[in-house]
């Protein structure tokens, strides 16, 4: 079996560093430019949990929480919906609330990113009170 | 291939390896237990076991039919702004909760309007047909839906003898947020369960005593010196439909 062997002299070996460090520095840069949603936060300053763990979790909270509301009468705690949209629902010119699934408000800005369909209001209320 | 004895000082070393091992997962795991004991507490003072539904309560409403007024529908009305009830203009399929019902004894012509609603039936045939366990009764006698768990198949709509529940055919918008209600969903009565959460009456009792009638008395069935139970001790009461054996939490006086 015949290998055949590729000389590299030392002109081919500095170009192939360059165009890998061309390449590195080009998707350096993308990576950097990725576009993240900018979220309008209501006036939700400071939340029931940290923002890394709502990003990750918030569904779990708020499915636990549906149980203890539904069948236990535990309303208003931690972790209710309610609470979501009271603390995240943003205010439109005239001073009224814009429903929070409506596109560019808290809840719909994410979703939209990352394509996943909301359900919570086909039934649930979209403004404070 | 060969086994290689084991050395005592060798055996040793690991007998210890493998206590300090046993020790400190066993930290880890009590670590691991503390975090969500801390959110048990937490819910627990966010609610007291007091306040959870228990059976110790049922609630229930008697309706006294010779204080409730012929086209009067207070309670009606009180009840669909309540909970954000509003129709297409199509009273076939809109959803409602209590309905007015004027009967008329033909022999006699003895004639009575009673407010009917669901009846939060001890042994609920809408709870003993529903494929999904979303019809549920609360361990408090309210018949509700886990709408979270509803399909829409409208079993329990068949099954209900009162025609007491209604389904939302379409895309609602603007709902309370005490009471979500969506399309695809079987709703009833619920006896105002975010009122009586808080320790307040169903917004149709209020407004039956607001209009001056007084024919709704709400209350605990298990609780001798309340209201209810008092009234109903010492005066005659019906359930509609006896012979299906409901043990209705909603019951009839007067006729």
């Amino acid at each position: 079996m015949r290998v055949k062997v590729i000389n590299l002299d030392r002109t081919s070996i500095a170009s192939l560093i360059t165009l890998s460090l061309i390449f590195l520095l080009i998707t350096g840069a993308a990576v950097a430019d990725v576009v993240t949603p900018e979220v309008p936060m209501g006036r939700g300053a400071q939340c029931v949990e940290p923002i890394e763990i709502m990003r990750r979790d918030h569904f779990e909270f708020i499915k636990h929480q549906r149980d203890q509301t539904v069948y236990h009468g535990i309303r208003g705690s931690k972790h209710s919906l309610a609470g979501c949209i009271d603390c995240h629902a943003s205010k439109g010119t005239e001073g009224e609330f814009l429903p929070i699934n409506a596109e560019g408000q808290f809840c719909q800005t994410c979703h939209t990113y990352a394509a996943v369909k909301i359900d919570c209001f086909t039934c649930h209320a979209t403004v404070p009170d | 291939m060969s086994c290689k004895p084991m050395k005592k000082d060798e055996s040793v070393s690991l007998a210890q390896h493998r206590r300090t091992f046993f020790t400190q997962a066993a930290a880890g795991v009590s670590l691991m237990a503390l975090a969500p004991g801390v959110r048990l507490v937490e819910l627990a003072m966010a609610n007291s076991e007091d306040s959870l539904p228990s059976n110790d309560k049922r609630w229930g409403l008697l309706v006294d039919t010779a204080k409730c007024e012929s086209g009067c529908d207070e309670c009606v009305s009180a009840c669909n702004s309540e909970h954000g009830l509003s129709g297409h203009g199509r009273p076939e399929t809109d959803a409602q909760w209590i309905r007015k019902v004027d009967l008329k004894d033909e022999q006699t012509g003895h004639e009575l309007s009673i407010p009917i609603l669901c009846q939060h039936c001890e042994d609920p045939p809408c709870v003993d047909v529903c494929p999904t366990g979303a019809s549920f009764r609360r361990a408090d006698g309210i018949v509700l839906v886990d709408k979270h768990t509803c399909i829409g198949c409208r079993y329990c709509m068949m099954a209900c003898p009162f025609q007491a529940r209604s389904f939302i055919h379409e895309d609602l918008t603007g709902q309370k947020t005490h009471s979500p209600r969506g399309k695809g969903t079987v709703e009833s009565c619920t006896l105002c369960v975010h009122r009586i959460d808080e320790d307040q009456e169903p917004a149709c009792v209020e407004a039956c005593r607001e209009a001056g009638h007084d024919a709704l008395v709400f209350g605990d069935l298990e609780d001798a010196a309340g209201p209810l139970a008092s009234l109903s001790s010492k005066t005659a009461t019906r359930e509609l439909r006896p012979d299906l054996k409901l043990n209705t939490g909603v019951r009839y006086t007067s006729f």
